[in-house]
């Protein structure tokens, strides 16, 4: 698995598909309060006005589950959710579908993508800290969260943030996933 | 969808057992045979729907936005079913039967939710787990996956028998008659696609219930519901089950019929099985509103109908598999991992303990033993706090995990001096509400929020009426405090409203000029007795006035109940003409201008429409076993051509030749009902019946299909070239191409089965 694994990321610097389903989530500034209920109208706007440029679908409550995904936009391409794992709200990107390109140009999209959906967001209230992110790959097989994977994917994370301090999480079992922030 | 997923089956093939694996190697071929457009919609909507890969709202590319329905470009045009496009997001549903997990499934179960759906697994009223949002395409690398620990999807939807459910406490139950567990198993893995369960009109449910009195198992609203009994026979204690048919919810409940007072446990399986054939045989194909067996048993009378299933158990010819399990029952038994203990009465408590342990903790039969109840907020449960609860069951118990019909998960053989530890470390992972059982404890089906059926807000309401009723949970009296709500958002009543004290479903009323959602109020359903009696619908009420009308209910309940009177009495001797006025002060509904609220549903600001419900998958797709038959000589030939392409020339030729044996096989069954085994006999019986009759001619070449089956059959077992096993697959997919306009052409003859 180790070697699929390495093959995929080698691959990166050749432009071949490598890792996808780069997800990356934002987290709000620390006492910004915000009513989650609102945010299954501002989703629903969303789709009416087609604000996204992946193809949005549906508005999924999960506001009575304690630290869960919140509020999700379901898209086809990608989902996008105000997502409070862990009771940390944040502007989850989760990219579904594959794109080709390099590492750094699907690591670019989903930062472009989270960017915007936050912008939007800070005109309803909310108010989020671009210097406090997680970055996770939500693919057990082609990014296990094992040593090796922290390895070959380090260097790219540096690459597109830097001066951000950089740290692997979690335990094996979870995504492979890293905090990135700037103290 | 995912990039790894074409992966995951090299990377797991090895750790799936090979009948599972096959199955799953057959459906990965279906769904690449659709992508070639060769499975027509409606044959591969049901294959898809008995791998429990379900339709979900607006899979039809439709959707209202509150002020229009717009389209939703999904990049294919491409269909999985009749008006359901390709990418659409679906439902996966997993079959868990009589509930039971281990860790190893419920670690499992967290990385599927989270890596294919949206981060939450759902339990559902028949023990089963829910993922939403899947694409179709993901679904065999889901299946693999679930097959790696011990798990199948086949048949969770669809015509076909259904997820076997059994009492969460069944082998703890302090009133059980005997544990209903390896019962259920044997019947799960007897009925799952065994060839007399597989061309239903419609589902098929089966219950088992330790006992008669309580509710956990939920007989008498099944198809197929067992009570565990003993009688006593020539001095020896026997086992059997109070066998009850013919029972359902949805738009028309019934109560099930007594079948037989004491089946002895020996005749099970192979009751189970005739009662399969004659509902195959007999039941409605046709109209699905009048297809599950109920309507059966009803038409044909409980007399009846007995009499045709014991002449059918006398001609059914002797499975060695009715009785093989039954030397292991009496050896069967769950393991605790701690010794027992007790609950020191002086023991130092965590904060809330006391509330959890009254309202989550069962004392079990076995001394010294606790099950506890992890209530769940509708169902719903996040992938980290499945894997905390992999944890919790390795550390306090042996893995003796199950799901319930009330969308919770227990934990049992917990030793009672670990219940506060253990309280502890679920209340770390928010999973110690105190609230299981109780009027809080609200269950629901999706309703409109995933549902193609769905018309109103089933959860969007259980979760309003859950935090207001948890708002005010320390106020509420005893014997509020232990009734219970459940929600449908329509009358097909997946949310078991007619069995809740307080139950509701989905409804609108046009009001105003506006379609206003609202729901129908049932009082006074019995949970109790094995779901023993239905709630009398008094009335419909705006949705959004639903929790006023709870208030009122029960604080009339709390202040006019006489002593010792259950909810079911009190409703019973008040009326439902009096209920019906309680309703009345609550179905106004203000102009839109004065109040625009009662005009969306809960949980979702769009203006409320109907134009959202599509067609559902439920009932399934009324297919006959020929419809598979020929998709699998489709695949036959498929899997054929991918030989040839990997060199093995002599495994494509015997494959290609398969397939044609295997369609003729096919129309000789839908003819005759039975068809031989041996090929010769299916060569001269096919000539016989189909080419000597014309029957199969083609109007253009007249029997030259045939006529390549008869020369294939004649050369089987010869050496070939690769360009002759090439000619062969192209004949053997033009002959399968034959097969299906003879089915055609049969079935639209007036009388196409010879009985």
């Amino acid at each position: 698995m180790l070697q699929l694994l390495r093959a995929h990321v080698r691959g990166a610097g050749e432009g071949h598909r490598v890792i996808d389903h780069i997800n990356l989530k934002i987290f709000v500034e620390e006492g910004n309060r915000y009513n989650l209920a609102d945010a299954v109208a501002v989703f629903h706007q969303w789709i009416r006005d087609g604000v996204c440029p992946e193809m949005l679908i549906d508005v999924a409550d999960y506001r009575h589950v304690p630290a869960g995904p919140g509020v999700m936009l379901i898209g086809h391409e990608a989902n996008y959710s105000l997502d409070n794992r862990e009771n940390r709200l944040g502007l989850l990107y989760n990219r579904k579908s594959a794109l080709d390109g390099t590492f750094q140009s699907k690591l670019a999209q989903a930062w472009r993508a989270a960017s915007e959906a936050c912008d939007r967001l800070e005109k309803e209230g909310l108010k989020f800290n671009r210097n406090t992110i997680e970055f996770f790959v939500n693919d057990r097989l082609l990014a296990p969260n094992t040593e090796a994977t922290w390895q070959t994917i380090k260097p790219q994370l540096e690459t597109f943030f830097p001066g951000f301090d950089i740290e692997r999480r979690g335990e094996p079992r979870d995504l492979f996933r890293v905090s990135i922030t700037r103290t | 969808m995912k990039s790894s997923n074409p992966q995951w089956k090299s990377v797991l093939v090895g750790h799936v057992p090979p009948p599972m694996a096959t199955e799953l190697e057959v459906f990965e071929h279906e769904i690449a045979l659709k992508k070639q457009g060769k499975i027509e919609d409606r044959v591969f909507a049901e294959t898809r729907l008995r791998r429990g890969a379900y339709g979900q709202r607006y899979d039809n590319g439709q959707r209202s936005d509150g002020k229009t329905t717009r389209t939703l470009n999904y990049p294919s045009q491409q269909t999985k079913g009749p008006s359901t496009l390709w990418d659409a997001p679906g439902m996966q549903r997993i079959k868990i039967p009589y509930g039971g997990l281990n860790a190893p499934q419920l670690e499992m179960l967290a990385d599927l939710c989270e890596e294919y759906s949206d981060g939450i697994a759902h339990i559902t009223t028949r023990q089963d787990v829910q993922l939403h949002f899947i694409h179709i395409e993901d679904t065999p690398a889901l299946m693999w996956r679930l097959a790696s620990v011990g798990i199948t999807t086949r048949e969770a939807c669809g015509n076909s028998v259904r997820n076997v459910t059994a009492c969460p406490i069944a082998g703890v139950c302090r009133e059980q008659t005997f544990d209903v567990t390896p019962y259920a198993k044997a019947i799960t893995y007897f009925l799952l696609g065994h060839p007399d369960a597989q061309s239903f009109g419609r589902k098929f449910k089966i219950a088992f219930s330790g006992c008669r009195e309580n509710a956990c198992g939920l007989v008498r609203l099944h198809d197929f519901g067992a009570i565990a009994v003993t009688r006593e026979i020539d001095g020896q204690t026997k086992r059997g089950f109070e066998l009850w048919v013919g029972g359902g919810l949805g738009p028309v409940p019934q109560q099930a019929r007594l079948y037989d007072e004491f089946l002895p446990e020996e005749e099970l399986l192979p009751t189970a099985q005739a009662i399969a054939r004659v509902f195959a045989r007999l039941g409605e194909k046709k109209n699905r509103n009048t297809a599950r067996l109920k309507f059966l048993v009803s038409k044909l009378g409980i007399e009846e109908f007995k009499k045709l299933v014991k002449a059918e158990r006398e001609i059914l010819p002797f499975d060695p598999r009715w009785t093989d399990y039954l030397k292991d029952v009496p050896e069967y038994k769950e393991e605790p991992l701690k010794p027992p203990t007790l609950l020191q009465i002086g023991a130092i408590k965590p904060e809330g303990f006391d509330r959890w342990y009254n309202t989550n903790v069962y004392r079990q039969r076995q001394q010294g033993y606790a099950t506890v109840t992890i209530a769940l907020p509708l169902g719903d449960i996040t992938a980290t706090q499945l894997r905390h609860l992999a944890d919790v069951s390795r550390k306090y118990v042996k893995e003796t995990v199950r799901s319930t019909v009330e969308q919770n998960l227990v934990l049992r053989w917990v030793s009672e001096s670990d219940l506060p530890a253990l309280y502890t470390e679920l209340k770390q992972a928010d999973l110690a509400t105190p609230v299981a059982g109780t009027i809080v404890d609200v269950s629901s089906c999706p309703g409109t929020d995933t549902c193609k059926l769905g018309i109103a807000s089933s959860r969007g309401l259980a979760g309003e009426l859950r935090m207001r009723l948890a708002a005010k949970d320390a106020e509420l009296d005893e014997a509020i405090g232990g009734l219970r709500i459940k929600v449908s958002g329509c009358f097909n009543s997946c949310g078991q409203h007619h069995v809740a004290d307080l139950g509701f479903y989905g409804v609108s009323r046009n009001k105003n000029g506006y379609t206003v959602p609202h729901f129908q109020v049932l009082l006074g359903g019995e949970w109790s007795n094995n779901a023993g009696s239905y709630g009398l619908a008094i009335g419909a009420v705006p949705s959004k006035r639903i929790p006023e009308t709870v208030d009122r209910i029960t604080g009339r309940y709390r202040s006019e109940r006489l002593d010792g009177e259950t909810f079911q009495a009190f409703i019973k001797r008040i009326g439902k003409a009096e209920c019906k006025k309680m309703l009345d002060e609550f179905t106004a509904v203000p102009p839109h201008d004065q109040d625009a609220s009662f005009y969306s549903d809960w949980g979702d600001p769009r203006e409320f429409t109907l134009g959202d419900i599509g067609v559902g998958e439920c009932a399934g797709e009324v297919v006959y076993p020929i419809d598979f038959e020929l998709v699998a000589c489709e695949r036959e030939a498929f899997e054929a051509q991918l030989q040839l392409e990997a060199g093995n020339v002599e495994k494509a030729a015997r494959m290609a030749y398969e397939a044609m044996l295997h369609g003729a096989q096919a129309l000789l069954k839908f003819k005759f009902r039975l068809a031989p085994e041996d090929p010769s006999k299916i060569v001269d019986e096919f000539r016989t019946n189909f080419y000597d009759t014309e029957i199969f001619f083609d109007p253009f070449v007249r029997g030259k299909f045939a006529q390549d089956f008869f020369r294939a059959h004649e050369e089987a077992g010869q050496l070939r070239t690769p360009e002759k096993a090439h000619q062969l697959i192209e004949e053997a997919q033009l002959f399968i191409e034959a097969c299906y306009s003879c089915y055609a052409r049969m079935s639209a003859a007036p009388a196409k089965v010879t009985a």
